[in-house]
């Protein structure tokens, strides 16, 4: 069974439809990155999984339950970090930590201990003297010493440096080797790719792909550089190849992956002699969603498109 | 570029963020004034009425402790009187938020770190929130003189009352201060307060102790009034023969005040306090981890606070209960007003009744403030991950009810018991009237349920408007309570308010079923705040 299950979601603020439709789904056991630029609906999403706001339409299943009938039974067997983390100014961090812990169901003191030797925090001081980053170091500690099935994460390290970044990795690691699961929402890509086992990536309130890695780079197109002994004729006309252009005496080229064998055929055909292949990046895929958005933002007057 | 580059953009920025507020502010106090001048005037027609009114406050300890003093029999100084501690404590509290609004709450959130960086200078943000606030203030005064004219008072008079706006300089300087000390604004709006409620306990205890004049109806403040800006408003004696020096009092504190901040200013980096942020335990007691020990964690400060303040009036109010008897023996005019605010026939009993039912007034603004905490988290983002454990909202906002009412509850208590030992030690039976105002002040209790059934309703039912509509729901009642039966309200209007169904215990006798119908009429709206909370979104 799924952990979260999430078909055909729709959510409205007033007129604005937040979520439009959205499927989403994360398996037992993996750490499912959830990708997307501000605005498009991975907080609203959230939130709803985590039954503070009700949906408008769709199915919603999470660890099995209904996540706004059985929110606090459900509450019990997950933990959340918010991405805008705030606290009360007058309590310790370290208090703030065992007062979530607690109000989830317990957490682990020694684990907690660990945690905050690992993340450098200082549970001495007010919440109110935190920086954003101390203040969300607060919230995963909290989170991460609770021993729960799933965690959901909503751009947990926007205010982390690269080394506490490196603790986060491998903390959440440690996580899914006890067998939990991870909801990431982040646009941290090179940390979606790091952590990741399937990502889903949403724009404007819908998911416009979702899967392994390695299945979304099937979808998007191999760069290919080669240099051949003669000059290569008939690329143009072969299926599934674009771009085709020529670079410092050899020829660089994007094919899509189903076209590779094809491609390499006609290729041996001119003495290779140097081949390179390089599969998109998840940069590249996000932005191949989001290229369009950002063009027509260039082109639209000043004063914003949304 | 100097330490002033800026001012006044971030004026024009402070006058954009605060539009509605400031008109609210400035037309308010004028609307106010000229309603209760039209109405005092309806009233008191007669010079011969107003001598009457004139002997009574000025020999009435509550209303001496309350209005001040009345400067002279003219329709003007009653309307002074009527209207002098509503508009000043709003001035005074106005301006305080305002100034802490626009310096140290944007430190706080950071809003001016991000100005800084900007070409703008050192002192710019607090010449800007000066400039707003001294300007709202005198601005809203040139109304109200002209509220008090239109009303068909003398010109000299109603520009010596809209002093009153002084009060709203005095704590400016106060505020612009207390934002340089404290880190949070929190705590910068709680010192800036307390300063407040000091100087109205400092002008009440001197209006208290204050002697007749010779002609009998004039009253002489004796010095502790002189120490507080709230007094100086009384002192420049509008309508009488006005000490237009007494001005001068509140602009050197003003003055004063803002030199200092400048100091301070100077002395101090961005975003930090004189006042030291102080380290706390590195874990949590058992004590604070549930939602019951979490509410008491972040009221208890709040609560001691009103815990004082009711304790140090209660037995203020008790001891001057003595004094009753002989000061209206023979003012039988004196003796009716009493009687229409306690009630009943004995004349101590009614003013006894009639402070307990002050008391029940008054805490209802804790039950407003403390359950609007929950609003406050709402909006700050502290309720999202707090509702995402394994607390349920209707536990999370019963528990804040609960924690309101027990205050509330505390609070009444203590004020009928510090009351009852004030006139006790008094009359020679501390005891015996400990214990029977104690009783007294619980049964005002269903009075103080439907305020916090009224408070939770909004925040269920209606939680973008929960802030502004609870204080008006209280307001609402404070104004039918104190003012209704001075207005000549139809008793429908008066009904509105659950204050006028609690029996005014000792003045009459005990009748249980007005009891019991309030505290079903809040039950109800319990019900209806707990599943409106239960059923919409958070955040909202």
């Amino acid at each position: 069974m799924s952990v979260i299950a999430i078909e055909n979601l729709v959510k409205t603020f007033g007129g604005v439809r937040a979520l439009d439709g959205l499927d989403l789904t994360v398996e037992p056991g993996e750490v499912h990155g959830f990708l997307g630029p501000n605005g498009s609906g991975k907080s609203t999403t959230i939130r709803i999984l985590l039954g503070l706001l009700r949906r408008d339409s769709g199915q919603v299943r999470l660890l099995g339950g209904d996540p706004w009938r059985d929110a606090v039974a459900l509450h019990r067997r997950l933990a959340y970090v918010p991405g805008d983390v705030n606290l009360w100014p007058n309590l310790s961090g370290g208090e703030a930590i065992d007062l979530f812990g607690a109000l989830r169901g317990g957490l682990d003191p020694r684990r907690r201990d660990e945690l905050l030797r690992r993340f450098d925090l200082d549970p001495t001081k007010k919440c109110r003297t935190y920086s954003k980053g101390n203040r969300q170091k607060v919230a995963i500690v909290a989170a991460f010493a609770s021993d729960v099935e799933l965690y959901v994460l909503d751009e947990p390290t926007s205010g982390l440096d690269p080394l506490m970044e490196a603790v986060f990795q491998e903390e959440v690691r440690q996580l899914t080797q006890g067998g939990a699961s991870v909801l990431l929402s982040s646009h941290v890509l090179a940390e979606v790719e790091a952590l990741c086992d399937r990502v889903s990536i949403i724009r404007e309130g819908r998911i416009v792909e979702s899967g392994t890695l390695s299945e979304l780079r099937h979808l998007a197109r191999t760069t290919v550089t080669v240099e051949t002994g003669r000059p290569v004729t008939g690329l143009t006309e072969l299926p599934g190849v674009h771009e085709v252009r020529p670079v410092d005496g050899r020829v660089r080229l994007e094919v899509e992956p189903e076209h590779l064998d094809a491609l390499l055929t006609h290729l041996v055909r001119f003495e290779v002699r140097a081949l390179t292949s390089t599969p998109p990046t998840l940069e590249e895929l996000f932005l191949r969603h989001y290229g369009e958005t950002i063009d027509s933002d260039r082109q639209a007057p000043a004063g914003g498109t949304r | 570029m100097s330490a002033f580059t800026g001012t006044g953009r971030l004026t024009r920025l402070a006058l954009r963020r605060d539009r509605i507020r400031l008109a609210i502010w400035t037309l308010g106090s004028p609307l106010i004034g000229y309603a209760l001048a039209e109405s005092v005037a309806s009233i008191y027609p007669e010079e011969q009425n107003r001598i009457g009114y004139a002997e009574v406050a000025n020999t009435s300890v509550v209303a001496r402790a309350f209005n001040g003093p009345v400067a002279s029999t003219d329709l003007g100084a009653v309307v002074v009187t009527e209207t002098y501690l509503t508009l000043a404590v709003l001035a005074a509290l106005l301006s305080t938020f305002a100034v802490v609004r626009h310096t140290r709450q944007n430190e706080e959130t950071g809003r001016a770190e991000l100005l800084g960086a900007a070409a703008v200078g050192r002192y710019a943000l607090l010449t800007a929130a000066l400039v707003v606030v001294v300007g709202a203030n005198v601005l809203s005064g040139a109304l109200l003189a002209l509220a008090f004219v239109g009303a068909g008072l003398p010109a000299a008079g109603s520009v010596a009352a809209a002093a009153i706006v002084g009060v709203g300089l005095a704590f400016t300087g106060a505020a612009a201060v207390t934002a340089q000390l404290s880190v949070t604004s929190r705590g910068a709006n709680a010192l800036a307060s307390a300063t407040v409620g000091v100087a109205f306990l400092l002008r009440a205890t001197g209006d208290v102790l204050g002697q007749p004049a010779a002609d009998g109806v004039r009253l002489v403040s004796a010095w502790p009034t002189w120490l507080s800006p709230l007094g100086w408003g009384t002192q420049i004696r509008a309508f009488d023969d006005e000490r237009w020096w007494v001005l001068t009092l509140p602009v050197a504190l003003l003055v004063a005040g803002v030199a200092g901040a400048y100091a301070l200013a100077e002395r101090r980096d961005l975003g930090a306090g004189l006042l030291a942020a102080r380290r706390g335990p590195a874990r949590a007691t058992a004590g604070l981890l549930s939602p019951a020990g979490l509410t008491w964690r972040l009221h208890r400060g709040a609560l001691t606070g009103w815990a004082v303040a009711v304790a140090v009036l209660g037995l203020a109010m008790g001891l001057a209960g003595n004094e009753v008897d002989d000061m209206i023996a023979d003012n039988p005019a004196a003796a009716e007003a009493i009687a229409q605010l306690g009630g009943g026939a004995e004349l101590v009993d009614a003013f006894l009744a009639a402070m307990l039912g002050l008391f029940a007034l008054t805490i209802g603004a804790y039950v407003v403030q403390a359950l609007l905490r929950v609003r406050g988290d709402e909006s700050d983002g502290i309720l999202e991950p707090l509702l995402a454990t394994a607390v349920s909202r209707y536990r999370w906002l019963g528990t804040q009810v609960a924690g309101a009412v027990l205050g509330a509850l505390a609070l009444m208590l203590l004020a009928g018991a510090t009351t009852g030992l004030g006139y006790g030690l008094a009359v020679g039976d501390p005891v015996g009237w400990t214990v029977d105002l104690t009783g007294a002040a619980l049964l005002r209790l269903p009075a103080l349920l439907v305020v916090a059934g009224v408070v939770t309703a909004l925040l269920g039912a209606l939680p973008r408007l929960s802030v502004a509509s609870s204080w008006a729901v209280l307001i609402v009642f404070l104004l039918l309570g104190q003012l209704g039966a001075a207005l000549d309200l139809p008793q429908a209007a008066l009904n509105l308010s659950p204050y006028t169904h609690v029996p005014s215990v000792p003045a009459v006798d005990v009748t249980v079923l007005p009891l019991v119908v309030l505290t079903a009429v809040a039950a109800a709206l319990l019900a209806l705040g707990l599943t409106t909370f239960r059923r919409r979104d958070t955040p909202t």
